[in-house]
């Protein structure tokens, strides 16, 4: 048992001195609808989709300890690439949701995730008075993605991913094709940029190349001195080659040099399919700081009736998507056609 | 005999206008925002206090840093259903608020405000002030037996038993007073405490200085009859959900808790007024434009209003120490209320009444 040595009444008075010095320093209360809270930036406020990625292998459904993941899709035959080769399915998404009245916002889809389609992004005001309004469809999950802090920055001096070599060789081909087609149809030439734009969106003409089995010497070796594997390096090389038949033919054809570049990348599918996904520089892969919102949208959608809060997380993630668009427009015709595409999605 | 005659005279006020009704009309106003204002401006500052005492920062949306939270309370239990349980005694729960609530109110008509400004001075001003204090606790019983709850009458019994427990120190600490300020009226108090030397020397000092345990006593004591933690054993909300308060909803809620902030307030213009020595700034200064016994009278509008300002000062600071004490310390066990009472106080209470009778003697 302690001896009591202390003077008795001692602790009151310390008793009124904590209670004194805590009245004296800052309240660490928040006040949060009139100051915004200061949060990590990787905090998981909720989770995002990035629709492309997703290959419906359902992992996310299943692992989910709540089933608050609910996925449709059906299947689609996609023609053979090569002439003789066959006929492959592909599954397309349909449904993608997420029911956050349900979410324990446990993190298991986003780390089970094979394809890099899910990640937590810090946004945390979509409170609804409706539960049902909880329930978030994949076009309101795809708009989360623009809230989504970038990667962390590689290593220094570690490979660079493949997807970001394979982007930037295509951008790099397609610049010489660009140059190709500016010589021989200067006319056109201005025009390459919109054309590029709505061809990815639609479907183009194809161009069959005969010698599809050769390889482009030049970039195997490239490859090969860069480290990478054989197999990679075939692979990448025989697309190389006949991304480089198809600008020839499309040369000869009068056909704007861009365009026959698109089917070219489709082209080579199976030789090396993450590089043809990879090849356009997509919005989520450039790093936006986010925060400002776009006034424009969220007058309109004050305008519209929606809740304050609302139209601020729209109108910031609108803000982004223009940001994005004016960086993708200013890097060059590749990034053009992949602001298409976004475009596109909206 | 006739000096002591004199002394018991009574000092007019300012507001003694000839006109009977004027004079009235006028001790109304100057009793009526004390009793409503000041009490709401000390639940304000009891809510910040606390707040930031327990790292928060209490009310912040009703007006400019929440400071019209308690005006958006009252016009909330206005408006809230008055329920009478089925069980409950009409008359007397509908009576026991009112009970409660009007001595709380009478107090301030015998407590000098500022030089000259007061509403009653009597004679038996200390007596009246103190007797009329305990009249409360009958609403509170009232109330508490009234409601037919368990909880209630626990709370209303406590609250009888505290009663009777810290009355008596409190009496004796404020019969020590009298002693030494030889008077009951409230001005002679604070007028000898004006004119009070230490010994032979030119030393002028408020009695807190010679009664600091006295002090003390009363200022524990007011706690206990007051209810306020660590010594709100009758409302103890962990044991007794609400106590005596328990059925009670909306307006008559309302009066109990005003009769809870009003005593704070009057308890401490009693205190400020038996040992901090009512208006005075410092002891020994007289206020400016004063030229009366002690520098503390015949003042002019100047040292009226600064008069005021000192003993409203002075009524914060000492409602800030109760608020300081509540968020500090845990309640008292019943038992250990009881036993702190009569086995602490009302020994220390009699030694200091001793003792300030031998001091008054000897010197």
């Amino acid at each position: 048992m302690p001896l009591k040595t202390k003077t008795p009444g001692l602790g009151l008075l310390k008793g009124l001195g904590i209670t004194l010095r805590t009245m004296l320093s800052p309240a660490s209360t928040q006040q949060y609808p009139h100051v915004r809270p200061d949060l990590p930036p990787r905090t998981r406020g909720v989770i995002a989709l990035m629709d492309e990625n997703c290959t419906v292998c359902m992992l996310c459904s299943r692992e989910c300890p709540d089933w608050c993941i609910y996925i449709d899709s059906h299947k689609e035959t996609v023609p053979p690439a090569k002439e003789g080769g066959r006929a492959r399915t592909r599954n397309v998404l349909d449904r993608f949701a997420i029911d956050f009245a349900l979410c324990m916002y446990c993190g298991i889809c986003v780390e089970v995730c094979p394809f890099d389609a899910l990640f937590w992004s810090p946004e945390f005001e979509y409170t609804e008075y409706s539960i049902t309004g909880l329930l978030h469809e994949k076009e309101r999950l795809r708009e989360w993605m623009d809230t989504v802090p970038a990667p962390p920055a590689l290593d220094e001096g570690a490979e660079q991913p493949a997807e970001v070599t394979a982007a930037l060789e295509r951008s790099e081909s397609t610049r010489q094709a660009a140059i190709v087609s500016e010589e021989t149809k200067p006319a056109e030439g201005t025009a390459v940029a919109p054309a590029a734009a709505s061809g990815a969106a639609a479907k183009a003409p194809d161009v069959h190349v005969d010698d599809a089995g050769q390889i482009d010497q030049e970039t195997y070796d490239k490859l090969i001195a860069e480290g990478k594997s054989e197999r990679i390096a075939r692979a990448k090389a025989k697309a190389a080659h006949v991304r480089k038949r198809k600008q020839e033919l499309a040369a000869e054809a009068d056909l704007p040099a861009a365009e026959a570049d698109l089917p070219a990348a489709e082209a080579d599918l199976p030789a090396a399919d993450a590089d043809a996904a990879e090849a356009r520089p997509r919005a989520a892969d450039i790093h936006v700081e986010g925060g400002e919102i776009d006034q424009e949208t969220y007058d309109q959608l004050i305008a519209e009736g929606k809740s304050e809060r609302i139209a601020r997380a729209k109108a910031k993630a609108a803000w982004v998507r223009k940001r994005k668009q004016e960086i993708i427009d200013s890097s060059g015709t590749e990034g053009s056609s992949a602001a298409g595409d976004e475009g596109g999605t909206e | 005999m006739s000096a002591v005659l004199s002394q018991l005279a009574v000092t007019p006020s300012i507001l003694d206008i000839d006109n009977f009704w004027g004079a009235v009309g006028l001790k109304i106003l100057l009793i009526l925002p004390l009793f409503f204002v000041v009490p709401l401006v000390v639940g304000y500052m009891e809510h910040k206090v606390m707040a930031h005492q327990q790292d928060r920062l209490g009310p912040m949306e009703a007006g400019p840093h929440g400071t019209l939270q308690l005006v958006a309370d009252g016009i909330k239990f206005i408006q809230k259903e008055d329920i009478i349980p089925r069980a409950a005694d009409r008359w007397v729960f509908a009576m026991a608020p009112g009970v409660a609530l009007v001595p709380a109110i009478l107090i301030f008509f015998v407590l000098p405000v500022a030089p000259e400004v007061w509403a009653e001075d009597l004679e038996l001003g200390l007596f009246y002030a103190l007797g009329i204090s305990s009249i409360s606790v009958i609403g509170i019983l009232m109330g508490g037996w009234a409601s037919a709850n368990k909880f209630s009458l626990f709370g209303g019994v406590r609250a009888a038993a505290q009663l009777i427990a810290y009355e008596l120190p409190l009496i004796l600490a404020a019969a020590a007073v009298a002693i030494q300020a030889e008077s009951l009226s409230l001005v002679d108090i604070v007028n000898s405490q004006a004119t009070f030397m230490l010994g032979n020397t030119e030393i002028n000092l408020w009695f807190v200085f010679p009664q600091a345990l006295g002090f003390a006593l009363f200022y524990v004591a007011s706690l206990a009859e007051l209810s306020r933690p660590p010594f709100d054993m009758p409302i103890a909300d962990s044991e007794l959900v609400f106590g005596y308060m328990t059925e009670y909803s909306g307006i008559k809620f309302a009066m109990f808790l005003l009769t809870e902030y009003g005593g704070m307030v009057s308890m401490s213009a009693l205190m400020t007024v038996l040992y901090l020595g009512g208006w005075q700034i410092v002891p020994g200064v007289p206020l400016p434009g004063c030229d009366g016994a002690g520098g503390i009278f015949d003042c002019g509008a100047l040292g009226i209003l600064i008069g005021g300002g000192v003993t409203l000062g002075k009524i914060f600071l000492l409602t800030f120490i109760m608020v300081w004490l509540r968020v500090t310390y845990p309640r008292l066990r019943e038992d250990q209320l009881q036993k702190f009472s009569w086995t602490v106080m009302v020994p220390l209470a009699l030694i200091n009444i001793g003792v300030v009778a031998v001091g008054k003697v000897a010197f």
